[in-house]
């Protein structure tokens, strides 16, 4: 069952890879970012099905960012793969020294402590003038190993690299979440106190969980300023978690390959919003919430499931 | 023998208010020991402390001549107590196969060590072990039933076994006959009994049914007010006159009859 998960997954990756030449200049930007975002969302999802919901994941997300570009402005680090990893160390380590006061918290109170942090960050980058301030700054085009590609090649370099660093994040994503400690969400939404008298600290799982969330979101955010080539305070802004949480409810929690789904499906949706009703885009994205919430409460991923369970005989 | 469980001038004060005092008591292996006493006598505070629920104020609780005072519910769980609850405590979105599953993966190896945290959960062995716990406790029929949806009797057992898949040498049973009606108590003790001896557990289990009580326990520890007034077999400690007023009341006269 795992094994044939991971093969479905890499056939579609590697067609992926592929058909990048034929794709669209546009579409192809936004698949990276639409990825890039996806790891974030992969994060969420971890979180989610333990019960958690943070409103401020934005914020490793931002460090991610951030680290990147400081990286390459300060200490003229320009490799993309040097830049990924530290990017992902970062935020990282910012979870897991976060996690010692957050992995105490549940529900609203979780979610909102998780917010008023991302905020921090938020307040922080926007008073601080060497940084550009509200405005940000902009981040030097990556290497990769040695090479520095440019205009159209820079494109499918960093589409290639979002791919990769995806699926070798979905494989081990997968991996834990058949572990004990990655199985163990469910329970401890469902009762706690049964799975501290089994002998295990529950704060301690959230502990984990939430640097693993934290170093996907540092990936995702170190990937997008590369995309993007800027970086701003606005990466760590409330509406910036409010679109995660939002896609990770389009996505559903119920597998790893819905994240990747759901990140592309809502990129799409909110370009051809975009274009189509230039100044009446959030409401479109809201009626997709809407729809989604009440015909897909499970998520675009339930839809997989759905029809997996009707092809089975019933037991 | 010497004790599996001993404790010793177990005392708990909450403020002012006395909940346990002077419990002096040695539990040998295998015993199985049925704790009796009206509510608020102190039957949970004794539990919970020994758990580690409750840190004592004063006293000390030895297991397997390992002094376990104080430690927290964790570390005392890994040691090889374990507890089920008077309110069933189970994964109500899970089936009961993947409840035991879980307590399965938790129980087995040094919990906490990142080596045990990476194994997979549904390991081979794993399974093996919840599948086993489902025979002895005769649930299977409920295998792959959400737990949510389980009748009464069923949660209570799958609440026990799943305290019992890590192979706990004493296990405290908190009220496992509370909420099930008069006809199928019996039969549940029977065979919740018959699973833990055939593991040779120690067993601890509060009981205010003093039928159960007689027919299941090897010995009674009787609170009140904090303390044990009665400590003996069954048909001793039942029949202590301040057993039969402070405690049973009508329900012990009951009993006797039923004996007689």
């Amino acid at each position: 069952m795992a094994t044939r998960a991971n093969l479905v997954g890499a056939v579609c990756f590697i067609l992926l890879a592929a058909i990048a030449p034929a794709l669209p200049g546009w579409f192809l930007s936004l698949t990276t970012i639409a990825f890039a975002n996806a790891l974030v969302v992969l994060g969420l999802i971890i979180l989610w099905r333990t019960g958690l919901v943070p409103f401020g994941q934005a914020l490793y997300y931002c460090a991610g960012a951030y680290t990147v570009a400081l990286l390459a402005r300060w200490f003229k680090v320009s490799d993309a793969f040097v830049l990924i990893i530290l990017g992902g160390v970062i935020a990282g380590l910012i979870a897991f020294l976060i996690g010692f006061l957050l992995a105490r918290y549940r529900e609203i109170f979780f979610a909102m402590l998780s917010l008023a942090l991302s905020m921090i960050l938020y307040g922080v980058l926007v008073k601080t003038e060497s940084l550009g301030s509200t405005d940000g700054f902009s981040v030097e085009p990556p290497t990769f190993l040695g090479w520095a590609p440019h205009g159209q090649a820079l494109g499918f370099a960093l589409y290639w690299l979002v791919l990769a660093v995806c699926a070798i994040s979905a494989v081990l994503v997968s991996a834990y979440f058949r572990t004990a400690a990655g199985a163990l969400a469910v329970p401890i939404r469902d009762n706690e106190i049964r799975v501290e008298f089994l002998g295990v600290s529950v704060n301690r799982l959230i502990h984990i969980k939430l640097v693993i969330a934290g170093t996907l979101g540092g990936f995702g955010g170190a990937l997008g300023a590369m995309t993007i080539g800027h970086v701003d305070p606005a990466m760590s802004y409330w509406t910036t978690s409010g679109g995660f949480v939002f896609v990770t409810i389009l996505a559903g929690a119920g597998s790893v390959a819905a994240a990747f789904v759901g990140s592309l499906v809502f990129e799409i949706v909110r370009s051809i919003a975009v274009d189509v009703l230039p100044g009446f885009w959030q409401l479109i994205l809201g009626s997709v919430l809407l729809l989604t919430i009440l015909f897909l409460p499970e998520g675009l991923g339930s839809i997989a499931t759905r029809f997996r369970r009707s092809k089975e005989p019933a037991t | 023998m010497s004790a599996i469980l001993s404790v010793r001038d177990l005392e708990k004060t909450f403020g002012s208010i006395v909940a346990a005092r002077d419990i002096t008591v040695d539990i040998p292996p295998q015993q199985r020991v049925g704790i009796i006493g009206a509510n608020g006598a102190g039957k949970t505070t004794f539990i919970n402390m020994i758990t580690g629920y409750l840190k004592p104020s004063k006293g000390t609780v030895r297991f397997e001549d390992r002094d376990i005072t104080g430690h927290s519910t964790r570390e005392i769980m890994r040691s090889g107590i374990s507890r089920s609850f008077q309110v069933a405590q189970i994964f109500p979105s899970l089936t009961v196969f993947d409840n035991i599953c879980a307590a399965a993966a938790i129980a087995r190896g040094p919990a906490g060590t990142l080596g045990h945290a990476l194994r997979p959960l549904r390991a081979p062995e794993t399974m093996a072990e919840a599948d086993a716990a489902i025979e002895l406790f005769q649930i299977a029929r409920y295998r792959n039933t959400r737990a949510a949806t389980l009748p009464q009797g069923v949660r209570k057992l799958l609440d026990i076994a799943m305290a019992v898949v890590g192979w706990p040498r004493l296990l405290l049973l908190d009220e496992p006959t509370s909420g099930i009606s008069i006809e199928e108590k019996f039969a549940l003790m029977d065979v919740v009994m018959t699973a833990l001896k055939s593991r040779q557990m120690t067993v601890l289990f509060v009981e205010h049914d003093m039928e159960i009580v007689s027919r299941f326990a090897d010995r009674v520890l009787a609170f009140y007010d904090g303390t044990v007034i009665a400590d003996g077999p069954p048909d001793v400690a039942l029949s202590d006159p301040r057993v039969q007023t402070l405690i049973s009341g009508t329900k012990v006269a009951k009993a006797e009859s039923a004996h007689v």
